[in-house]
Order: structure tokens, then sequence, then C-alpha cells
């Protein structure tokens, strides 16, 4: 029963972390490249453009959810299962969701990239 | 791939490493949290090592924004990576932990992956975007 409540969160911290990832990500194109707005517009523009995006604070509120639920894990579940198999999985799900809702061009180089890195977590932190 | 840019990723990986550490090292002082002392969380703020775990994390999250304006999702992530790499290195040298086999086979595999994206390019371009100028002056013409 432990197990699966250890999966269970596991996929809740995957999936919040992936969404708020993804929003995050999107809000952030809309704002555009940070140092230029800050360049062309000032710090107010930059603030302005921030504040007033929706997806972003959707993609906060879900990464504040993914902290939470990873610290609640953390502190009941098998420490060396629960982090290295979420920030693994987050790599994945991350590169499958930016391809479908963030229509980024994932050529072969960063599907590798993401695998590798992926593999790569579970063995260090092993 | 600019300066700046680059001091922008360099921040996400170190920040965010530093202040997994700290958040970490403070949590373990105290007890398990279950949904019915979930308060403890409120006094773990007051941790000093706690405190200053968040206080990092919230400059990753200022570099990890700033780096998504500029860079796609697919590549701030992996490149970021790095930072695994790093800790493990701090942790054999200033905490004197041996790296296994199994870990130097994982910072072989990080180190992969993030070559192969730090060799493409940093950020998707829409082909929209490329032919701005042509449907502008078409549009502008209608």
């Amino acid at each position: 029963m432990k197990h699966l409540y250890t999966w269970a969160a596991i996929l809740c911290v995957v999936a919040a972390s992936t969404s708020g990832d993804v929003l995050i990500s999107h809000a952030m194109k809309r704002v555009g490249d940070v140092a230029h707005v800050f360049r062309d517009h000032g710090l107010s523009a930059v603030v302005r453009r921030m504040l007033t995006n929706g997806p972003l604070w959707l993609g906060v509120f879900f990464m504040a959810l993914a902290f939470f639920s990873l610290m609640f894990a953390l502190s009941w579940a098998d420490v060396s299962l629960v982090a290295p198999a979420a920030a693994s999985l987050t790599f994945l799900t991350n590169a499958i969701a930016a391809k479908f809702f963030l229509h980024e061009k994932v050529d072969r180089r960063r599907w590798m990239a993401a695998l590798f890195v992926a593999c790569g977590v579970v063995l260090i932190a092993g | 791939m600019s300066l700046r840019k680059l001091a922008t990723l360099a921040g996400v990986i170190v920040f965010g490493s530093l202040g997994d550490v700290c958040l970490k090292r403070g949590m373990a002082a105290f007890p398990d949290i279950t949904l019915a002392n979930w308060t403890i969380l409120f006094h773990a703020i007051f941790n000093p090592r706690v405190a200053l775990g968040i206080g990092l994390l919230i400059a990753f999250f200022v570099c990890y924004l700033s780096s998504l304006s500029f860079a796609d999702l697919t590549y701030v992530l992996p490149a970021t990576s790095i930072g695994y790499i790093g800790m493990a290195f701090l942790a054999r040298f200033f905490l004197h932990e041996q790296i296994s086999p199994m870990r130097w086979v994982g910072i072989l595999l990080i180190a992969l992956g993030v070559g192969f994206v730090a060799r493409g390019p940093s950020v998707t371009v829409e082909h929209s975007h490329a032919k701005l100028p042509i449907s502008n002056t078409s549009r502008g013409e209608v």
C-alpha cells in the first residue's frame, strides 16, 4: 500500500511540475526576452507584462503545488526513490508536453538529451 | 550564445543547486510532515537554513523565468541539468563522498545530454517569424 502512495505522490509531483514548466515557458515567450523588454521599455514594462500574465500565475501555482507535494512526499516516502524518480520523469514529460503544447521543435538531438539526462539523474541519485 | 544568456543559465544552475542543498539540510531538523501536523511547514520557514534555501530558490526562479524568455523549455532543462554533475563533484571534494561507478555513468549520461542540446539551437524559430517581413508587407498592401 505504501508503494501505491509513493508512486501516486511521484505522479502528482511530475504532473504539477510539468504543467507549471509548460505554462511558465508559454507565459515568458509572451512576455518576450526580458533583457530586450527592459532595454527598450524599462523595468516597469517587464513588471507589468509579467503581473498581467494569467498563464504565469497559473504556472507559479502549479510549481508551488509541485514543490509542496515533493516536500510532503519526501518527509514520509523513500527519498532515494521519490526525488530521482520525480526529477527524472519530469525531463521526459516536459519534452513531450513542450512538443505538443508549446510546439517546440523537439528534434532527435533534444529527445536524446532528455532521455540521457533522465537516465543520468536516476543513476547519479541512486 | 551571448555572455548574458550564459550567465542567466549559470544562475539557474548555481542558485538551484545551492538552494536545494540548503533546503534539504534545513528540513532534516524537522520531524516527518503528515496531513496531521502540516503546520510544521510554517515553523520550518523560520529555520535559517530553510530561509536561506528559499532565498536562493527565489534567485533561481528569477534566472529560470529570464532564461525561458529567450530559450526553449527543452533546451533550458537539459542544459541546466549540469548542476547535478556539479553537486556530485562538490560532495566528492568537500564532503569527501565517494563517487560510485554507477554515479560516474550517471555523470557521463548527463554530460552527453547537455552536449546534445548545447550543440543545437536554443530556441525554436517559427516559420511565421522567419517570413514576418514578407507577410507584413503583403498585409500592409492589402
